[in-house]
């Protein structure tokens, strides 16, 4: 049977998975558009629709890293098309913070996006998401789960006695 | 009615649509079936060939009784095509509509991925998380909202004046907003149309004069929306009526001013003669103008100085107006605020600017005409009346119409602008009428599809008129020989034949194609809509919802969609027009339950929320410091709610809970 292959490195079949949330007025409907053009992308998006991308609550980007996302895209209108105003630069404020702290946890910046595709941009929505897979694929799992169980570990059992392992950081090696 | 609550045992009916083959072609429709009745809480999972047919939503009706099932998700198409057919089915199974969630493998699957595996594993991950979501679902009362009957038609062209003049006479009172001092749009300058050769003012002014007339239309022309709130049923909008320095209650439309005006002759250039002609400071546009009012134009008038008042004229307008007393040198721009319930937006269109083709010589050669000043050469009410004489003062013995400027060419405007070719060969019979000349037509292909119009081409195949199939390079007054000289040579490569040809002409007419205002982004903006790539507005679905738009209550008519003729734009207006007559003879919308509201007792009044709200639904309760949620004002974005810190605000149909299940539906491995 078609097994989502869990998120391990090495046997070349992983590929990644991203949680995305589209606005209901723009990047939804364009996604929309992008199928009924039968526009052809990567598989890897799971998309998430919400009214208004300033509905995207940072624990919801949290949550999907924490839960196993390689990579997490909000789409949201452009500046000054927001079907509620302005909800789409609140969003780009929590997303410039958010940013930061990611980076600080060990989050590659290019897992995290943030996209402004209109309902007429079918095209975008196909090359956003094609970008964004080739670029986490050369990154690699995050597989935060796995890192958050070692930590755990680490913080329970005894460090064992040996020189303390070399400090791991993303780098793409695309 | 008595609606499943959500405290007892959850009971799911899961049903994935085959949708023909759309679906089933590319996901394992079976697989998807088979996994998820395997997860918790499902009772029922199932595929069918089409969930939305009447077949398949009894299929889920049945089930809800014999199962006893409380929830319902369908996997099929986008949400926003038929979550609202499953919401019905869902109810009129007995359970309250919002016991559903819709889970999108088509557009957002089948349709976009080329591997039978790798989709069919999407399909199954968007399933297990709507299975995950629609548990945390809660019955949800649909509010509804009384729609306000009178209508605001934006643009006074033919298609707003259809709109306008189909809703009065069921009725409604129809506001009718033009931004020219005249109704009529570009028709009105038309002289005939085609195939049939009716004279377009003919069948114009009648319907110009009944827009004036009908007590259910309240004709604001040189007036521009600046301003619209509200939702649906309740739109609020300011007009800005700009002054036209007569009173038009007191203007009986004599025309008396403008005989008796300082300035003797003509001497500023008509627009709409398209410039070809001249008209004093004060003019009324055109003959049949609707409303028959005239106008001053301060920029030009003497009485003014770079449009402000110096009163310095003689100003012997005033004293033939005499007692009617119509001219006012002091009137000012007015802003008026309407309510209405239903939007018609008709803006039109715009023609290429030539500019952006310098091969083609307009304005290096007096010569070259655009297609909208020949309508107006050839027109009996014309700056010539009807007497085709070029700048240069000579009477045409060859013309040349160039088709496709500014229409499927990758360097201006890729689409095809729908009507050219038909004006075109309309322009070369008149022309012919009106000339005799020998006419060329240089086109791509002629695109004839309509009543009467291939017919209309081979009419003009047997009056001599000639086709020359390909894209014109240049046209130059570069004479290579004797008979070429004083002409206007048209280069082109003739692709039929396979030879270029340089063929001389006394006239060159530019078949200009049709785009989107220069301020439609504005436009756009203004009523909340969506544009497509091209500019022209979106509507919500190209072909089953042709005249609605993304904000609900607001729809489009004529060229502001696409270029199109006026068959079309009346077929578009009347249908919008019925739309919006849907809306208001229903008397009521019912509005999505997705508004916010806050939990009094987790809320600490840090007030993060209030200056979020884009509405100022949010205030803070005095006496209890708490925050509070209008829920009439709420639009349900809820930006307040992700940015609230104590969590305590809540989203129906959005909430926390539901979407952090479908996050974790969505990355827990599929184990099958």
């Amino acid at each position: 049977m078609e097994n989502e292959t869990p998120p391990t490195s090495g046997n070349g079949s992983w590929s990644p998975r991203i949680i995305a949330f589209f606005c209901n007025w723009c990047t939804y409907t364009a996604a929309d558009l992008a199928g009924v053009s039968r526009l052809k992308y990567a598989a890897n998006t799971r998309t998430i629709r919400l009214m208004c991308s300033g509905r995207v609550d940072p624990q919801f980007i949290l949550e999907a890293f924490a839960k196993g996302a390689d990579g997490v895209l909000i789409g949201g209108c452009h500046p000054n098309d927001c079907h509620y105003a302005e909800g789409n630069y609140k969003m780009l404020r929590r997303f410039q913070l958010l940013k930061r702290m990611l980076k600080d946890l060990g989050i590659a910046e290019e897992r995290f996006r943030l996209e402004w595709i209109s309902a007429a941009e079918g095209e975008k929505v196909k090359s956003v998401i094609n970008d964004m897979v080739k670029k986490i694929t050369a990154l690699g799992p995050l597989d935060l789960p796995g890192k958050v169980a070692d930590w755990d570990r680490e913080m329970t059992e005894p460090a064992p006695a040996v020189e303390s392992a070399p400090v791991e950081t993303e780098v793409a090696h695309a | 009615m008595d609606k499943v609550n959500g405290n007892h045992d959850v009971r799911i009916g899961f049903y994935v649509c085959n949708c023909g083959t759309n679906i089933a072609a590319m996901v394992d429709v079976q697989a998807v079936a088979k996994y998820v009745a395997a997860l918790p809480n499902v009772v029922v999972s199932r595929d069918y060939k089409y969930m939305c047919s009447d077949p398949g939503q009894e299929l889920i009706q049945k089930d809800i009784k014999e199962f006893g099932l409380n929830r319902i998700v369908v996997a099929a198409c986008s949400p926003l095509l038929h979550e609202h057919t499953f919401r019905s089915a869902v109810e009129a199974g007995g359970l309250n509509p919002f016991f559903f969630h819709m889970v999108n493998i088509r557009e957002h699957d089948s349709w976009v991925h080329t591997d039978r595996d790798e989709a069919t594993a999407k399909a199954k991950a968007l399933a297990r998380a709507g299975i995950r979501r629609v548990a945390r679902h809660r019955a949800l009362e649909v509010k509804k909202v009384p729609v306000h009957p009178d209508v605001l038609v934006v643009g006074g062209g033919i298609a707003g004046i259809h709109a306008a003049l189909t809703l009065a006479k069921s009725g409604k009172k129809v506001y009718l907003v033009e931004r020219e001092p005249s109704i009529g749009g570009h028709m009105a300058k038309f002289d005939k149309t085609f195939p049939t050769l009716d004279c377009a003012a003919c069948i114009l002014t009648p319907k110009m004069s009944e827009v004036g007339a009908h007590e259910n239309i309240t004709l604001w022309s040189y007036s521009e929306v600046v301003k619209m709130d509200g939702y649906v049923g309740n739109f609020k909008v300011t007009v800005r009526r700009k002054p036209r320095y007569v009173l038009e209650d007191l203007c009986t439309g004599c025309q008396e001013c403008i005989s008796h005006c300082v300035y003797k002759e003509p001497k500023f250039p008509d627009a709409f003669n398209e410039h070809l002609g001249k008209r004093k400071p004060v003019y009324i546009p055109f003959p049949q103008a609707t409303p028959q009012v005239v106008l001053i134009d301060p920029e030009v008038c003497l009485n003014f100085r770079r449009g402000v008042l110096t009163d310095k004229c003689k100003k012997p307008c005033v004293e033939a107006c005499g007692d009617r007393k119509a001219i006012d040198f002091k009137q000012k721009e007015e802003l008026k605020e309407i309510k209405v319930g239903t939007i018609i937006v008709a803006t039109g269109f715009k023609t290429f600017d030539v500019g952006r083709m310098p091969q083609y010589g307009y304005g290096r050669y007096p010569n070259v005409y655009t297609a909208l000043e020949v309508e107006r050469l050839v027109n009996a009410s014309g700056p010539t009346a009807g007497d085709v004489l070029l700048r240069d003062g000579h009477h045409p013995k060859s013309i040349g119409i160039i088709h496709c400027v500014g229409s499927r060419d990758k360097n201006t405007n890729r689409w095809c602008s729908r009507v050219c070719c038909m004006y075109s060969m309309k322009l070369a019979h008149l022309l012919k009428e009106h000339t005799e000349a020998e006419i060329y037509n240089f086109y791509i292909d002629i695109r004839a599809p309509g009543k009467g119009y291939e017919e209309f081409y081979d009419k003009l195949l047997e009056e001599g008129v000639h086709f020359i199939r390909g894209r014109v390079g240049e046209v130059t007054d570069w004479a290579f020989i004797p008979e070429e000289e004083g002409k206007l040579v048209i280069r082109v490569e003739d692709t039929l034949a396979g030879v270029v040809r340089r063929i001389p002409v006394d006239m060159v007419v530019l078949a200009t194609g049709l785009e989107p205002h220069a301020d439609a982004q504005n436009v756009r903006r203004l009523f909340n809509m969506s544009c497509g790539t091209e500019g022209f507005f979106l509507e919500r679905h190209p072909k089953l919802a042709p005249v609605n738009t993304f904000t609900d209550g607001i729809f489009l008519a004529g060229c502001c969609q696409s270029p199109k003729d006026i068959p079309d734009s009346v077929a578009q207006a009347g249908a919008a027009a019925a739309e919006a007559l849907v809306l208001i003879d229903t008397g009521h919308i019912e509005q999505e339950p997705n508004t916010a509201y806050v939990v009094e007792a987790e809320c600490s009044g840090c007030k993060s929320c209030i200056p979020l709200c884009p509405y100022t639904a949010i205030s803070l309760l005095p006496d209890k410091k708490k925050a509070y949620i209008n829920e009439a004002l709420c639009k349900g974005c809820g930006t307040c709610v992700a940015a609230c810190p104590s969590g305590s605000i809540v989203q129906n149909l959005f909430e926390d809970a539901e979407i952090f299940s479908e996050i974790d539906g969505l990355l827990e491995p599929t184990s099958v």
